[in-house]
Parts: structure tokens; C-alpha cells; sequence
């Protein structure tokens, strides 16, 4: 352990950590479930297109979802097994949604694909992110981010690696035990990662009340004798585990909204990521399963490797929730959100399971108006003025929320927890971030619904002016043809005819035959037109058919009675 | 005196031909306002405000001869938008111009179609893919939901479809609060 200075964020707050419930006990691998939801869907961005079909045979860590687009990675089937369906199942989603997923029966042979281990040293970095995209690598820390595009170094270089073993939320303490237990291999990812980027120092951050991690990960470093390796206890202090208050704290940068670690030269990674790393570059896995915790009102809370797509339902027994839970919790319980469906699947975010009793988390008691205290203003981490956004929210005025920066909030709910009037106030920041997105989607399907519909008047403009110029070639033309064969008669005729002699006398009347002469042209054009349209469609129906249409009048009828405007007789 | 006028005389003439100058060079094509006004309209031409498309209705509403509650699809956030624009008070929908409804895509019932293109005619933004005797189909991601395309069609086969809430467009609702009677 290094005692070099750590930095401070502002603001935070100390919940009460709930971690004994299952911090001592050893991480247990989950039975095989019955069968597996493998999601398609990985973020707002990104859905993978699917690579297998029902009743196809599949090995475990076979690519079954293509990465597609740039926030996508590959998925993978995390064991072998039958593919029953391609089909929209409930995903865990604050929403209770569907999305597309992959439903694998397993056969219980685990019969892997052909696994090889991958040289990083001799490939290229853009061979390397790739492999990690096919791996299905991402963040493992709640958010989900696909981990090779964090390894894109920026213009200012990767030199500082920081491993997040933060976990500051209560209740939670999968990395806890992933720490305890795999620390040389957690660091081995960061070695690996380390010469990806290049970066010179790698510094792991954990907080204070994990003495244990905080030992084996130090230990796990000394045996590895790699230089440049720091392990930090970090006061616990929710949340100093978000990604940019843990790289506050250790390296003094702050990362303003909308940068990436990169273009300072940090990168932070959850240890969970590095360990799947790990496996991916020195084992050739993909990744398939994840350490999770089980705890809240459980008899016998723990901590659980867990395969990819087990529904939630089937591993709530390995814990035992007490009767008097009323609903689950996914994630922690200050920026986890409620499971509408245990049917869901356990997905690459899902680092934690609690069970909710009305003891345990009571209702949220009614809210109360802003008095203005200002007590969260001081426990935002993001430097925020809670309350004042929370007006601007409440009253839709978006614009003023941006003003205020709602993008800036990371959801921590640290100003929901000091509130003295129990605002919901992440609610509030939530939903005007929601709206704020979906107006801006709106103005472009508007701008560019008017970008067509300017070119379309242009095309019809040009088109209809087109028509003119053809049709006035083709009168010039026809009026040329029929002046010719008016000049040409008297020539070819043997004898004149009295009408020939009045046309060459007479100059006026010719032109006048003329004209008639291309009216009748065309009278025989649209003569000859007419016969050659085939009947109409609704000429020579069947009697069935006649009935359709019969029908349909009849609800047209009703619609137009529906729709006119109901007056009273006597007016 | 005659100086002082003659200065005077002098600066108004020489100011007068920069601003002249100035109104020629950087002249604005077309009416800002109009611009600022068309751009929160919603686009969909579907003409319920009584002018011909959304353009007019912008038109019309910065010559003071439309009000601004007229557009339903733009709904009241549009009108909310609107008055904020132009300083003038919120107001509600007006009933007359109807009513605003879900966002909602035309769909082609391809079994009736009978490939007239009589749609394709009237979708003001291309939205409809078909020929004649072909039978024609909606891209839903370009339909702006105008409805244009439904009296139209001969045999009655498009129906507007609300769009369904799906993982990608879900978002937050508006927090649902209880707020605590004072004793
Ligand atoms: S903590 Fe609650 S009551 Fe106090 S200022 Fe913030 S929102 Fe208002
Ligand atoms: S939820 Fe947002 S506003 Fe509230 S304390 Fe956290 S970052 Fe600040
Ligand atoms: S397809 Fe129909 S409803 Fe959609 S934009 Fe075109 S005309 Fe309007």
C-alpha cells in the first residue's frame, strides 16, 4: 500500500454499508439453469444481430450475436446447448420491456468451442480491440461500456491505468470477494491492459472497508513484482467508486461531461473487467459469466459465479429469500432500479440481487416542497445544484435544466438520501434527461422530415417542367410532320383536287387544318389508349369480393357518422 | 453654421450610403422569423392547422393572420414553444384543429393493395415505396404520421398504427408526486 496523497471529491455521503450480510462468504459457482435468455440488446445504441436460429446447436462461448455498430460487442452462447428461440423476452430494464434474446436450452456437457489463447504482444491495437469486442468484453461495473473502446488511447495517450475496486454502494460485494480471491489475475488483466495502452503506472483504488481486498490485492502485487503497480485504500465514502470521483481521488483530474478518461491520459477500469480480460487474452474465453451477489432479506446471502442469461428467478433459491420480501432490487439500492420481471436474465450489468422487504426498504414516504436547505447541493458529487435543476425539471422547463447541467448528474442519488422533504429527486433528473433526449430526436426527424419534403417539391417542380418541354417538343414536332405532308400533297397528287387548290391558295386555312389534323391524332392516340387498358379491378368481381366491398362501404359509412360532430337535433 | 450643416449634411449622407450598402451586402434571404417558426413545427404537412403544409402555417402565424395553437401534432409542447418564440401567452390546442393524438405510422395492408400509387402522391416526404400494379409498403422510419396518404387510397387498405413503446424509445415518466398535506 502506497502513501502517497489521495485527492477528495466534494460532496458524498455515508449510507449505512450492509456488506457483512455477505462480504465472508466465498464466491460459489451457480448450477446450469434450465435454460438461458441470452439478450441481444446491450445498450440504447447497440443491439447485436442475431447469428444462430431455432433448433441450432450451439457451443459454449460461440459468437450467437454479431457486434454491430460502434457500441456493440459480440455475445456469446455461455454454454452449449440447443437454441430454442430468437424471440422478445422480458430483459431486465427499469421499464419491464422485451427485447430480442436468445434462448438456449443446455444439454449439461459445457462442450467448449476450440479455445486459444491470444498473443496481444505481436498483434496490432486495432487486432487487440477487436478481439476484445469479439469477446464480448464490457464494463463491469454497472454500466456496461464496451471496454475496447476505452482502450482506443486518445491524443493525450493512456499513462495512468486505474483499476475500480471502489464498490461503494451498500449491500454490494461481489468485487469484494472477486478481490480476495482472484487478485493475481485481476492484476494480470491490468498488466495485459498496460501493454495495450502503454500506459507507465497502474493505481487500484478500494475503499477503507475492505481491509481484506485491500491486502490481497497488495500481496497479489508484491508476487508479481511488476513495477509501477500501487494498491490505495480510499476513504469509504459513497461514491467514491463512480468512475470519475475514483479518478479524482487518486490522480487529482476531473473529467468534465461528454470527455472520456482517455483525453486526460486516465483510464479506469472495474476489476471484474480486468479479470475478464484476463481470461480473454491468456485462456482465449470469452465472456460468459459474472460474480454476483445475493443478499437484502435472504436467509443465506453470498456472492455467486453466474452464467450469462440465468434467469433471475431460478437463482433466487441459492439464497433463500425470506416470505416478507415484496420485490427485487437489480444493482445497488441507491442507482439500482426495481425488477418488473423475474423472469429476466442476468446480464453483463447485473452485480447485484437484493431482496426487498417493507422492513428493509420502507415506501418512500410522501414528498414534502423544497425548503431550499441547500443540504444537497452539498452532497452532490457532481458539483450540482440539485435543487434548482429539480425546479426547472419539475416545471418541464428543460431548457433551464441543461442550463443547470442535469447531464452532468450521474444518478448517484446521494441528494434524494440527505433530502429533508424526501424529494425523489434522481426521478425529477431522470425523466427531464429522458424527455431532453427524445426532443432532440424529434427536431432531427422533423428537420429532415423537411429535407424531404423540400425535395420532393423541387422533383415534382422539375418534373411537371420536364413534362411541359416534352410535350411542346412533341407538338413542334407533330405541327412540323403535318405541315410537311401538307406540302408534300399537291406534289404527289396527279391531279389536283379542289381542296388541295383551296389550301394552296388559301395559306389562313391551312394552318386551321393543320390543328385538326393533331387534334385527331390525338382523338385515335387516346382512342387506341383507351381500348388497351385492360378492365378495371372492379369490373368482373367475384361475389365474395362484392361482399368485401360491401362491407367496407358499410364501416366507411359508420366511420363518417362517428366522425361528424355530435350536435343536438334542436340546433 | 452652414459648416455645422453641411457636416451634418454630409455625415447623414455618408451614413445613409453604408447602411444602404450594408442591407444590399448582407442581406437575409428569406424571413428569420418565418425560419425560427418553421423550425419548431413539426413537419408532418399534414395541413389540420388550414394552411397547405407547415410552411404556410409559419408564414401565416408571422404575419399575425394564424394563432399559434392550431398545429395539433406539434401538440402543446409545439404551442409552448411557439409562445416562448414570440413573447406571447400559452394557450391550449384549438379544438377546431383537432386534437393531439400518439405518434403513429401509416401501415399498408400489402394483401388489399392494388399498386394504384395514389399514397405515393400524397405522402408529402417520400415515405412510400411501391409502382404501378406493384404492391407499395410504408419505410415507418420516414413516415411522419400525417395521415395524408389514408383518404386516398381506394380500397382502404392503410391504417395508422400508434408506435409501441419498445426498449429503444422507453424513457423516465414524469415522477408521480404525493405531496404531504399541511396540518
Ligand atoms: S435537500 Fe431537498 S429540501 Fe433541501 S434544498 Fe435540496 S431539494 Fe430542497
Ligand atoms: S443524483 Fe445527480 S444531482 Fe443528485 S447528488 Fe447525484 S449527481 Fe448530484
Ligand atoms: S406514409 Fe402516409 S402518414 Fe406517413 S408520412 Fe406519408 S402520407 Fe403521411
Amino acid at each position: 500500500m502506497s502513501l502517497s496523497t489521495l485527492f477528495r471529491f466534494k460532496g458524498g455521503i455515508k449510507p449505512e454499508a450492509h456488506k457483512d450480510a455477505s462480504a465472508g462468504i466465498p464466491i460459489a459457482p451457480a448450477p446450469l439453469p434450465s435454460r438461458l435468455v441470452i439478450p441481444l440488446r446491450q445498450n440504447a445504441r447497440a443491439t447485436a444481430r442475431p447469428l444462430v436460429e431455432a433448433g441450432q446447436r450451439v457451443l459454449k462461448g460461440q459468437i450467437i450475436g454479431a457486434a454491430e455498430g460502434t457500441l456493440a460487442t459480440a455475445v456469446h452462447a455461455p454454454t452449449s446447448g440447443l437454441v430454442r428461440a430468437v424471440e422478445m423476452a422480458p430483459v431486465p430494464h427499469p421499464s419491464g420491456l422485451e427485447a430480442l434474446c436468445v434462448i438456449i436450452e443446455p444439454d449439461g456437457d459445457e462442450r467448449w468451442i476450440d479455445l486459444q489463447p491470444f498473443d496481444h504482444r505481436n498483434a496490432s491495437p486495432q487486432r487487440i480491440r477487436d478481439y476484445l469486442r469479439d469477446c464480448g468484453i464490457v464494463g463491469l461495473g454497472g454500466a456496461n461500456f464496451p471496454s475496447h473502446i476505452k482502450l482506443t488511447p486518445g491524443e493525450a495517450g493512456i499513462r495512468t491505468l486505474i483499476l475500480n475496486g471502489g464498490e461503494c454502494e451498500p449491500w454490494i460485494t461481489c468485487d469484494d470477494r472477486l478481490m480476495r480471491e482472484r487478485a493475481e489475475r485481476i492484476l494480470g488483466g491490468a498488466l495485459i491492459m498496460r501493454e495495450i495502452t502503454g500506459a507507465s503506472h497502474i493505481l487500484v483504488g478500494i475503499e477503507d472497508n475492505k481491509p481484506e481486498a485491500v491486502q490481497a490485492m497488495s500481496a497479489a502485487a508484491s508476487r508479481l513484482g511488476a513495477e509501477g503497480v500501487t494498491v490505495h485504500a480510499v476513504p469509504a465514502l459513497y461514491p467514491a467508486g463512480g468512475e470519475k470521483q475514483l479518478i479524482r481521488v487518486l490522480t487529482g483530474v476531473e473529467i468534465p461531461y461528454g470527455k472520456l478518461g482517455t483525453h486526460f491520459g486516465v483510464q479506469c477500469f472495474n476489476v471484474g473487467t480486468a479479470y475478464a480480460i484476463h481470461r480473454a487474452i491468456t485462456c482465449g474465453e470469452p465472456l460468459l459469466s459474472r460474480i454476483l451477489t445475493l443478499t437484502g432479506n435472504m436467509a443465506r446471502p453470498g456472492n455467486f459465479e453466474v452464467l450469462i442469461g440465468t434467469p433471475i428467478r431460478e437463482l433466487l433459491p441459492l439464497a433463500d429469500p425470506r416470505p416478507d420480501t415484496d420485490h427485487f432490487l437489480m444493482g445497488g439500492p441507491m442507482m439500482g432500479f426495481a425488477l418488473p420481471s423475474l423472469s429476466a436474465p442476468v446480464v453483463k450489468a447485473t452485480n447485484c440481487i437484493i431482496a426487498a422487504s417493507p422492513a428493509l426498504f420502507p415506501p418512500p414516504p410522501p414528498e414534502m416542497p423544497c425548503i431550499r436547505c441547500g443540504a444537497c447541493a452539498q452532497v452532490c458529487p457532481a458539483e450540482l445544484q440539485p435543487f434548482e435543476l429539480y425546479w426547472h425539471a419539475r416545471a418541464k422547463n428543460l431548457g433551464k435544466a441543461q442550463e443547470y447541467h442535469v447531464f452532468d448528474c450521474i444518478e448517484c442519488g446521494c441528494c434524494a438520501y440527505v433530502c429533508p422533504s424526501r424529494i425523489r429527486l434522481v426521478d425529477y433528473f431522470r425523466y427531464a434527461k429522458g424527455e431532453i433526449w427524445a426532443r432532440e430526436r424529434e427536431k432531427s426527424a422533423a428537420d429532415a422530415a423537411r429535407e424531404r419534403f423540400e425535395f420532393r417539391n423541387l422533383r415534382t417542380e422539375r418534373e411537371k417542367q420536364e413534362k411541359a418541354e416534352r410535350l411542346a417538343a412533341k407538338t413542334a414536332a407533330g405541327r412540323e410532320a403535318v405541315a410537311r405532308a401538307a406540302a408534300a400533297a399537291p406534289a404527289t397528287a396527279s391531279a389536283p383536287t379542289a381542296a388541295t387548290v383551296a389550301t394552296a391558295s388559301a395559306p389562313q386555312p391551312r394552318a386551321a387544318d393543320a390543328t385538326k389534323a393533331l387534334i385527331q391524332a390525338a382523338l385515335d392516340r387516346a382512342k387506341a389508349q383507351k381500348a388497351a387498358v385492360t378492365p378495371r379491378n372492379t369490373d368482373n368481381l367475384t361475389a365474395e369480393q362484392k361482399a368485401e366491398i360491401a362491407e367496407i362501404e358499410a364501416r366507411r359509412a359508420k366511420i363518417r357518422e362517428m366522425a361528424r360532430p355530435h350536435t343536438p337535433p334542436d340546433e | 453654421m452652414i459648416i455645422a450643416v453641411s457636416v451634418m449634411a454630409l455625415g447623414a449622407i455618408l451614413l445613409g450610403a453604408a447602411l444602404g450598402y450594408a442591407s444590399i451586402r448582407f442581406r437575409v434571404e428569406g424571413d428569420p422569423l418565418v425560419e425560427k417558426i418553421d423550425a419548431i413545427l413539426p413537419q408532418t404537412q399534414c395541413g389540420q392547422c388550414g394552411f397547405p403544409g407547415c410552411r404556410p402555417y409559419a408564414e401565416a402565424i408571422s404575419r399575425g393572420e394564424a394563432d399559434i395553437n392550431q398545429c395539433p401534432p406539434g401538440g402543446e409542447e409545439g404551442v409552448r414553444k411557439l409562445a416562448d418564440l414570440l413573447g406571447r401567452d400559452f394557450k391550449a390546442l384549438s379544438a377546431e384543429h383537432g386534437e393531439e393524438k400518439a405518434k403513429s405510422v401509416a401501415v399498408i395492408d400489402e394483401q388489399s393493395c392494388i399498386g394504384c400509387t395514389l399514397c405515393i402522391q400524397a405522402c408529402p416526404v417520400d415515405a412510400i415505396v411501391g409502382a404501378a400494379k406493384q404492391m407499395h409498403t410504408v419505410v415507418a422510419s420516414l413516415c411522419t404520421g400525417c395521415e395524408l396518404c389514408v383518404p386516398p387510397c381506394p380500397v382502404d387498405c392503410i391504417h395508422m398504427e400508434a408506435l409501441r413503446e419498445t426498449a429503444e424509445n422507453w424513457r423516465w415518466k414524469y415522477p408521480v408526486f404525493q405531496l404531504e398535506q399541511a396540518a
